[in-house]
Parts: structure tokens; C-alpha cells; sequence
């Protein structure tokens, strides 16, 4: 019985050969909007109906089935492929469920048997769109993942303002993971440049809580340490009352109002005096 | 017995490199050494690089805060130069600041802050 | 708490009797930290932490040993030392806790400091009954 009925689906995917997969990938391409080379579809397709085909031959009866390893594989690309491409899940999910409407037509007139095999084949083939999706997402997440931690290098640059003078101008909510990057890479940025001044603006920083404030005095502390000094610049309103209503020791902690004060200061204490000019066109 | 680390003298300044980590009877020795040496080549300035050491443990931590209170009283002044950054993150974490430590980038700049005249002076 | 040491992973178990000793638990300690790749920070700290222990372990226990090797729970990996010692214990674990008080003539920042520095800190003590001090340093 279970052989007849594996003849039956492999039957149901050969009827009309080539033809079928050619319809699938038409299909496929349509659902798709031309948003994949048509070439790269067939090749994907034409495998995967190759080796579905394989697979049912050898009596797979669904998705997790040992025998569709290399359908698991093939399909595994394909969404991978789809959710870097930048395609919804309904999209990828789709170039599987084309499959079933591409078969539709066997129905009519189909026999009892033929209709019975559809259906089989038709649990198949959710099965492996859900594991589509399955995977779809798994490499959503990993590339969601990836880009936070580059957010995180990306957002937090130490730029050198003059000789001897850094900064980190922060942006964005802090947490403490992100503070402490940003500590880290700072005091190695004193080394690399052998800045004996630092300024940290948080002009773009709208609230700061214990913890964070606590990783920026840790900071000020460390730089000292190493022989640095640093400038607190930006403090808004609403953060100098949180650090005032924290409690938070902001003792021996230079602060500027903007940035621009904090490099007077830094320039003035590298012993660098700005002087204007008159007269000079602007 | 234990190992002692060598004092180097460049005019009125002395200067010590520590290159390897430290077992606790070398640190000890080496404050007696910079005490004495303080005294008997009238230095007025001592620097301790510290820019090969891994780790400053509060037993560290605590003679170089040693050294620079005897320095004071001595009429001399100590920067300690080149801590790491991950050293320096690792003290403040473990609560020691070395309030009374003047500190430097490197060499160069502590035998720079020693050459100016202290902030004291100018106040 | 026993440390979930790695299977297969048996710790090392270092002497602490002289003052040389803390040297080379250092070492060990950094082998070990970058051997499980622990950032260069947290192998700083986990270095540190260890030192004070060891030094407490000497000075207040009288001597006694640590054993150190890797962990893993749940998929996370780090490292572990245990340091242990026969001697006198600690009465009142609050008070050896808090910073800057001491016994022994110390900056009092050995317990408190190494808790400051590791993830997993245990402390298990009793009057007469010795010290064992557990700290572990998770990779990030």
C-alpha cells in the first residue's frame, strides 16, 4: 500500500516531465514580480523537483522524513537566499506552495487515486513551505543580530578633534553594554593616539539612568588613571536632574555646556591658545 | 633572594620600569628601594612605567599610592606612566582611584609633567 | 557550589603556600582566560580577582590551594577557580564583604573588590571551619 501510494506521488510529479517544472518556475516568477533572474529560479526549482521526486521515489513521507536531507538542504538555500534578498516570508513560503497550484489541473478529470495522491502530496508540500518560513526567519534573526553589534561599533566613533584632543560624540539611548564599549574603545583611543585630552559629548543622549552614569564616571576615573583627562560636554537639562536626583557624585567631573566649551577647555589645557583676528573677511 | 628592580637615574629624576609581573616581596622591596634612593640622590621626581604590566592587583595599586605619599614627603613628585586601559578599567572596578597619583600617558609625557612647575605652585 | 566544570575538563589544583605561588596562579589564570577567549578586559579582571583571592587565601587562610578550569552551562563558557583554605573562616561575612575593611592590615578590597570584578561570586565559610571562594567569569 505505502509503496503504491509512493508511486502515486512520484507519478504525480512526473506527469508531463520538464513541462511541470518549466510551469512551476513560471509560477514562482510571477508570484515573485521579476524580482529574481529567471535563470536562478530554474536552476533552484529544477533541483529542488529533482530532488523531491528522489526523495518520494525513496518512500519520504514528510518534511523530516531521512530521505528529504537533500530537499532539506536545497530548500535551507533557497530561504536563506530569499530572507538576504529581501523577500517577505509569504514570498519565500510561495515558491513552494506554486507547486500545488501548478498540479491543480490533474484534479479534473483525475481518479480517485490521482485526487488521493494530490492531497498527500499537498501535506507535503505544507510541510516543507512551513519549514521555508522556519528558516526564513532563523536567518532574519542572525542577520538582525549581526547588525546590532555593527550599530553598536558603527555608533559609537572616538574622533580626533586636534592634536592630542578625542571625542565621542554619543547618540542614542545608552545601556550599559553600549557604555561599555564605548569605554573600552576610548581609553584604547588615549593609547593610540596619545591624546591626553577626552571629551564626551552626549548632546544626542535624551536620558541616562544610575548604570550608565555610574560606566561614565568609571571612565572619567580610568582615563585619569592612564594620565588622561576628561570633559563631560552636552548635559541636558533633564539628565542633570536625573543625575541630581540619583544622587550620582558628579564631584571632580569637569562638565561644559556644549561641546565647543569643552574644546576650548581641552585646547587650553594642551596649552594651545585660539586667537581672532580682526579684520578677517567672512 | 627575591628579585630587585633595577632604579635608573636621568639627572634629578629617577626612573623605574617594571617589565615582568610582580610577586608581593619585590613590590615591597622595590618602595624601600625608591625611598632610599629618593634620599640619597636628592631626586625630585620618580617615574614608575608600568605600561608592560598586565594586571595592577590592589597590592600594586596600593605601593604605588605608597610611593607617591613618601615621595610627597620627601619633596619629590611621582607620576606613574603607561597603564594599560583594560588595567585601568580592572582598578576603578575593584574601588581603588590612586586618588594621589599623578599619572601619564608614557615616558615621555610624565618626564614632560615632572619638568612643569606643579599646579600648587601656580595657584 | 560546586563549579560545572566542562566535561572532560578536569581542573587544575594549584598550591597556595608561599608568596610566589600568586605568580603563578596568575599565569595559570591568564592561560586559562585566553585559552577560553575571554575578552582582553575581562581576562584583565578575572586575573585581578583571582590575585586578590589567592593573596587572601595566604594571608588570612594560612595557605591552602585552587582549582581552576573551564566551565560550561546552558552553552555558555568560562572560566572558574575555587580557592580554599582550612583556616580560621570568617565570622561576620557581611562586614569581610564590605569595602575597606580589613583584618589583616590590608586595603580591605580583596573580597569586595573580586566580587565587583567576576560574574558568579560564592563565598562559603564558618568560624574554625576554613574558606572556599568561588568565582567565575562568563564569555560575553
Amino acid at each position: 500500500m505505502k509503496r503504491d501510494s509512493a508511486v502515486d506521488l512520484v507519478g504525480l510529479l512526473s506527469v508531463e516531465g520538464e513541462e511541470l517544472a518549466a510551469s512551476w518556475v513560471r509560477e514562482v516568477a510571477t508570484s515573485l514580480g521579476g524580482r529574481i533572474g529567471v535563470a536562478e529560479l530554474d536552476r533552484e526549482l529544477r533541483e529542488l523537483h529533482g530532488a523531491l521526486r528522489e526523495a518520494l521515489r525513496e518512500g519520504a513521507v514528510d518534511v523530516h522524513s531521512e530521505q528529504m536531507s537533500e530537499v532539506r538542504a536545497l530548500l535551507t538555500e533557497l530561504s536563506r537566499n530569499r530572507a538576504r534578498q529581501g523577500f517577505s516570508p509569504s514570498e519565500t513560503a510561495m515558491s513552494v506552495f506554486a507547486l500545488k497550484r501548478v498540479l491543480e489541473p490533474v484534479l479534473q478529470n483525475g481518479s480517485a487515486e490521482t485526487i488521493r495522491a494530490y492531497l498527500q502530496l499537498g501535506r507535503i508540500l505544507d510541510g516543507l513551505g512551513l519549514f521555508a518560513i522556519e528558516t526564513y526567519t532563523q536567518t532574519r534573526d542572525e542577520l538582525i543580530t549581526t547588525q546590532a553589534e555593527q550599530l553598536l561599533e558603527l555608533s559609537t566613533p572616538v574622533v580626533r578633534l586636534w592634536d592630542g584632543v578625542i571625542a565621542v560624540p554619543l547618540v542614542g539611548t545608552l545601556d550599559s553594554a553600549r557604555t561599555q564599549v564605548v569605554m573600552e574603545k576610548l581609553l584604547q583611543a588615549l593609547v593610540d593616539t596619545g591624546s591626553e585630552q577626552a571629551i564626551i559629548d552626549i548632546t544626542g543622549v535624551p536620558a541616562v539612568d544610575t548604570q550608565v552614569a555610574q560606566h561614565l564616571l568609571k571612565t572619567i576615573v580610568a582615563a585619569r588613571l592612564m594620565g588622561a583627562e576628561c570633559t563631560v560636554s552636552g548635559i541636558s537639562p533633564q539628565i542633570a536632574q536625573t543625575i541630581v536626583a540619583l544622587g550620582i557624585e558628579f564631584d571632580g567631573i569637569v562638565t561644559k555646556a556644549s561641546l565647543a566649551d569643552a574644546l576650548k577647555l581641552a585646547l587650553r589645557r594642551s596649552g594651545v591658545d585660539m586667537v581672532a583676528h580682526e579684520g578677517v573677511q567672512r | 633572594m627575591t628579585e630587585r628592580i633595577p632604579i635608573l637615574r636621568i639627572g634629578k629624576t629617577l626612573v623605574v620600569s617594571v617589565q615582568f609581573d610582580l610577586e608581593d616581596q619585590t613590590v615591597l622591596n622595590l618602595q624601600e628601594d625608591l625611598a632610599e634612593q629618593i634620599v640619597a640622590k636628592s631626586a625630585q621626581g620618580v617615574i614608575i612605567d608600568i605600561s608592560a604590566l598586565e594586571i595592577v592587583d590592589s597590592f600594586v595599586g596600593r605601593m604605588l599610592a605608597t610611593v607617591a605619599a613618601i615621595s610627597r614627603v620627601l619633596d619629590a613628585r611621582t607620576v606613574v606612566v603607561g597603564m594599560r586601559p583594560a588595567v585601568a578599567i580592572t582598578l576603578v572596578e575593584l574601588g581603588l582611584s590612586l586618588g594621589g597619583v599623578s599619572t601619564a600617558l608614557d615616558l615621555e609625557k610624565g618626564l614632560a609633567k615632572l619638568s612643569r612647575p606643579t599646579s600648587s605652585a601656580l595657584r | 557550589m560546586t563549579a560545572p566544570w566542562s566535561a572532560g575538563e578536569e581542573p587544575q589544583v594549584y598550591p597556595i603556600a608561599r608568596s610566589g605561588d600568586v605568580v603563578h596562579i596568575r599565569q595559570a589564570i591568564r592561560a586559562l582566560s585566553q585559552q577560553c577567549r575571554l575578552s582582553l578586559v575581562d581576562q584583565t579582571k578575572m586575573i585581578t580577582a583571582a590575585s586578590e583571592l589567592a593573596r587572601n587565601t595566604l594571608t588570612y587562610g594560612g595557605g591552602g590551594t585552587v582549582s581552576a578550569g573551564m566551565v560550561s552551562v546552558d552553552g555558555r563558557r568560562g572560566v572558574a577557580a575555587v580557592f580554599e583554605d582550612s583556616g580560621p573562616g570568617i565570622s561576620d561575612v557581611e562586614q569581610a564583604m564590605t569595602d575597606g575593611w580589613t583584618s589583616g592590615g590590608g586595603l580591605g578590597l580583596g573580597l569586595s573588590g573580586a566580587r565587583r570584578l567576576v560574574d558568579d561570586f560564592q563565598l562559603r565559610t564558618a568560624p574554625g571551619e576554613g574558606t572556599a571562594v568561588t568565582i567565575i567569569k562568563w564569555v560575553r
